[in-house]
């Protein structure tokens, strides 16, 4: 409209002006401005006189055009040129930083050489001094060198040496020094080899020396990383000629001495390309750490054999042959860690995914810990970890055997690939303008992606921490293979185990406990603030009936139990609750929520979440451009259901798939909405999915209980103990207030054997609980994605069928 | 009869099985095929295989996962009368790479081409089973609880 007034004052201008017909090629507007005629008043007052039309128009248009175009090429002339010099000093520096971490494949020596020679040229003007320093050192050790071929060679074969990070390459000389002519064993590999060669320095022939570089060596580098190499250890320029005739030395000692590591061709290759070489010879000299690292480089094709047989000589080095670089760096090794680990792999083949994980153990799944494993009959359950699935089928809870991972020193080398764990190490710092982390042990590892899913620490409560090492020595804070063993092998010894906490974990544990208490003659007791078991989950008609279940099997229930201080007294902790009862007991499992691990967030300068917790991600899960967040770690910005934070095991699997989607490029929002589940003894089976909690409006549809559906039909199924049986014996015969019911009028306790319970949240179905009723989760996950208003919700309850089976 | 009542906030219906007979009047969305954000199963809207489908399980992204996928899209793509026949190297090949990881990848005697898995998974996959049999390729099954798969439930 804005334009309007403008184009017809321009026409009623030019009508005015010709005062006759409008041009032809104003036909339209012509028309146009005729059905405006009508206002004038409004035309009129947008006076524009925009000049003559006709040729004077045309012409100031075409000089306009013109002296634009002109403008723009010279300005676009300019800044080409401009940016042509710093483009120029952003490569060179990208490649001296890439030196730093060896990413290249063997496979593309060709590329090395052009990029050494770069190197050099860009070293010569950093380290004129480093060099001085290194030279006369390089003699010496280049002497000790030759006697010592094999040992050296050995440790060049070792798997990927850690690309040397460019190490001041003042220090250790001597180890620098040996610069024994890493033979590469393969031809491939020889191109790159001058670098290679150079940093080949035989792992001085003292263990000392090769210790040193050893810790050092943050991460071995494939054979391709060789040339960044040689740009990595400070390269030295100057010195090429002195360290040559040194090298060739030992490279013909090592000729000799290592005849299947150092094929001729190569040999005369090296000393051919004399300018790459001696350049690798002085940066290789530099870097101390670069030798065993460069070893590594040259190794990474060679076939395991020569690896295994440099093993014994390369044990000394051997821890420092690990990665320095991940193009996947997986930070926690959970279940969404490797949840992403495989997505990655499916879809970036040959991906190179490293995880670090602080625990001990390979990834693993959480929920059998507090479930399945408890129900097993094989008493040597906590070694094996091993449980029956729902179909039957014996699996353990480890994710993959260890045969599936490769070892974190050959992930760079591996010819497919593949997923590599660093398990015992934490990740302390996290550099996100320089793409790099910083593990507990001093180790440095940089990343093109990262991942971060450290999920999270159970929470503790106060009147515990406070209490005591007698009692914290009871107390048990429930989340890892470790905890499932002490608490295992806490059952059978001890006679009294109180949990705190009504959620998930509280009330799975209790009633895994309970089942075991008759044969342990355990007490079980279970304490929480709600009205009754899942609280915070369950609508209150529910949790009460749940909470009369898990009592069921052998549960002392305290409900409203809030805790005021526990003591250790008399042999026994004493819990005080803060309405004066006492509970006296010999151990303590705080089930009492999860902290999520966010202590990256300060280093990194990530955003922490203040309502949920937990890093701030967006809906594709990204925190930053390189950097992802998954598991419970995660507030994500869910679609359909606004932001939030799950803590569950499917949730964890359908975040890391997605995050591992997105690092490979797939840049999909959390869409797949994730369900969770939860078992409480043979009554209670309950599958949900969305928002799950009680304090939401509800509506729930249950099937009218048949004498089939009774618990006491369903216990006889599970063959639970007689006490249950008795139970819903004496329940059956109450009299019951029912409604205007021509059938058995309901009973007062209701069963709520099997239905759909909806969550309402502005009369949109959000979340969805299926009440002991199985494999309908499709159609829930429907409803809740259309996210529509539905009048009748017992007409959406049709949909699944509860009644069937 | 069905019959209702309320507890508070929260709606409590009873219904019997009757009452569920008559087809629900209850109206869905419907899904578009190509959505992009929507996982697909096994193959994707353009025809691709999807080799992060929970169906295959970590048969994709294992260590012989360049191999088994080499074999499965040619088994794909293949049209000749006896799918897959053409393919013979690259299942012998997959073969030969899982032979040496026994752990991950049981030989089982029955011979199904890939986990059993997910709903997800089209009914490409069954046809596939009995089909790669005739190619005498033994892909054992390899458990994937990890792949999101529906709750286990009790019984």
């Amino acid at each position: 409209m804005a334009d309007l007034p403008t184009t017809t004052t321009y026409l009623e201008t030019s009508q005015q002006d010709d005062t006759g017909v409008p041009s032809p090629t104003i036909n339209t507007r012509g028309r146009f401005l005729l059905r405006h005629e009508r206002t004038p008043q409004f035309v009129q007052p947008a006076h524009m006189s925009s000049g003559p039309s006709g040729g004077g128009g045309e012409n100031t248009l075409y000089f306009v055009l013109v002296g634009a175009t002109c403008l723009a090429g010279g300005a676009y002339a300019y800044s080409t040129l401009v940016g042509d010099r710093e483009r120029y000093q952003q490569r060179i520096t990208e490649i001296e930083s890439r030196s730093s971490k060896p990413a290249a494949e063997p496979s593309t020596p060709a590329k090395t050489q052009p990029e050494t020679a770069a190197q050099a040229v860009s070293e010569p003007t950093e380290e004129p001094v480093s060099e001085a320093v290194v030279e006369p050192s390089i003699a010496e050790p280049v002497q000790e060198e030759a006697p010592v071929p094999e040992p050296a060679a050995e440790l060049v074969t070792e798997a990927p040496a850690p690309e040397a990070v460019p190490e001041p390459p003042v220090a250790e000389p001597c180890l620098a020094e040996p610069v024994v002519e890493e033979v590469t064993p393969e031809a491939p590999v020889l191109e790159a080899a001058p670098e290679l060669v150079v940093a080949s320095e035989a792992p001085a022939p003292e263990t000392p020396a090769s210790e040193a570089p050893a810790p050092e060596e943050p991460a071995p580098e494939a054979a391709a990383s060789q040339e960044p190499d040689s740009g990595a250890p400070t390269p030295e320029a100057p010195a090429p000629e002195a360290p040559v005739p040194e090298v060739s030395a030992p490279e013909a000692a090592l000729e000799e001495s290592a005849p299947e590591i150092v094929p001729e061709p190569p040999v005369a290759e090296h000393l051919v390309a004399e300018e790459p070489v001696t350049e690798a010879l002085v940066t290789e000299a530099v870097s101390a750490e670069p030798l065993p690292a460069a070893e590594a480089e040259i190794v990474p094709e060679t076939p395991p054999v020569t690896q295994s047989a440099s093993e014994p000589a390369s044990a000394a080095a051997s821890t420092a042959v690990e990665p320095t670089h991940a193009p996947y760096l997986l930070i926690g090794g959970g279940t969404a860690s490797f949840a992403a680990a495989r997505s990655i792999r499916a879809r970036d083949p040959g991906a190179r995914v490293l995880i670090v994980t602080e625990e001990d153990d390979l990834p693993y799944m959480r929920p059998p810990l507090s479930k399945e494993l408890w129900f097993s009959d094989d008493p040597t359950v906590t070694e094996t970890l091993r449980f029956k699935q729902w179909n039957g089928k014996e699996r353990s809870i480890y994710f993959q055997p260890s045969s599936f991972y490769v070892s974190p020193t050959e992930l760079e080398s591996v010819e497919n690939g593949g997923v590599a764990v660093l398990t015992g190490r934490k990740v302390m710092h996290m550099d996100v303008r320089g793409n790099k982390v910083k593990l507990s042990d001093g180790t440095e590892i940089s990343y093109d992606k990262c991942l971060i899913a450290t999920g999270g620490i159970p929470r503790n409560l106060q009147v515990i921490e406070r209490a005591g090492d007698e009692v914290m020595k009871r107390t048990t804070l429930f989340r890892k293979i470790e905890d499932f063993k002490a608490l295992e092998k806490v059952s059978r010894e001890l006679k009294s185990i109180t949990i705190i906490g009504g959620g998930f974990l509280g009330s799975e544990l209790a009633c895994a406990l309970g089942r075991r208490s008759a044969d342990l003659g355990l007490e079980v007791v279970q304490m929480f603030p709600e009205k009754g078991n899942m609280g915070k989950v369950l609508p209150e008609y529910l949790s009460n009936w749940t909470t009369d279940k898990v009592k069921k099997e052998g549960v002392k229930v305290l409900t409203e139990a809030v805790v005021k201080n526990v003591t250790y007294k008399e042999g026994k902790v004493e819990i005080k609750l803060k309405d004066g009862r006492v509970v006296k007991t010999d151990h303590v499992v705080a089930a009492v929520g999860l902290e999520p691990s966010v202590e990256l967030a300060k280093s990194a300068g990530l955003e922490i979440d203040s309502d949920f917790g937990g890093f701030r991600v967006n809906a594709e899960l990204q925190a930053r451009s390189n950097i992802w967040v998954a598991g419970d770690a995660a507030c994500f910005y869910d679609i359909k259901l606004g932001r939030r934070r799950v803590e569950h095991h499917d949730h964890a699997v359908v975040s890391g798939r997605l995050a591992g989607e997105n690092m490979t490029g797939a840049r999909k929002p959390y869409w797949h909405q994730s369900m969770f589940w939860s078992d409480l003894g043979p009554d209670v089976g309950y599958e949900a999915i969305g928002i799950v909690d009680s304090s939401l409006p509800t509506v729930g549809v249950f099937a009218k209980a048949t004498a089939k559906d009774t618990p006491k039909a369903a216990t006889e199924q599970s063959g639970t103990g007689i006490r249950s049986e008795s139970e819903t014996e004496a329940v059956a015969g109450s009299v019951a207030v029912g409604k205007a019911a021509p059938t058995p009028p309901p009973q007062q306790k209701e069963d709520y054997g099997k239905g759909v319970i909806f969550y309402l949240r502005d009369k949109v179905v959000v979340g969805i609980v299926l009440w002991n009723v199985f494999n309908r989760m499709p159609i829930a996950r429907k409803i809740i994605k259309d996210g529509e208003e539905h009048a009748d919700l017992n007409e959406v309850a049709k949909l699944f069928n509860i009644h069937e089976e | 009869m069905s019959y209702c009542k309320q507890e508070g906030k929260d709606q409590i219906i009873f219904v019997t099985k009757e009452d569920h007979e008559a087809p629900s009047n209850a109206e869905l969305v419907e899904d578009d095929p190509n959505d992009p954000y929507e996982d697909h199963g096994l193959i994707l809207p353009n025809g691709d295989i999807n080799w992060n489908c929970p169906c295959l399980g970590g048969m994709a992204s294992g260590p012989c996962g360049q191999q088994f996928k080499d074999a499965f899209s040619c088994f794909h793509n293949s049209k000749e009368e006896v799918k897959g026949s053409e393919c013979i190297d690259f299942f012998r090949g997959m073969q030969e790479c899982m032979q040496k990881y026994p752990e991950l990848y049981p030989q089982e005697d029955d011979n199904e081409s890939a986990p059993s898995g997910e709903a997800e998974a089209e009914a490409v996959l069954p046809a596939d089973s009995t089909s790669s049999d005739s190619v005498s390729a033994s892909v054992p099954t390899s458990e994937e609880v990890a792949s999101g798969t529906e709750s286990p439930a009790t019984s």
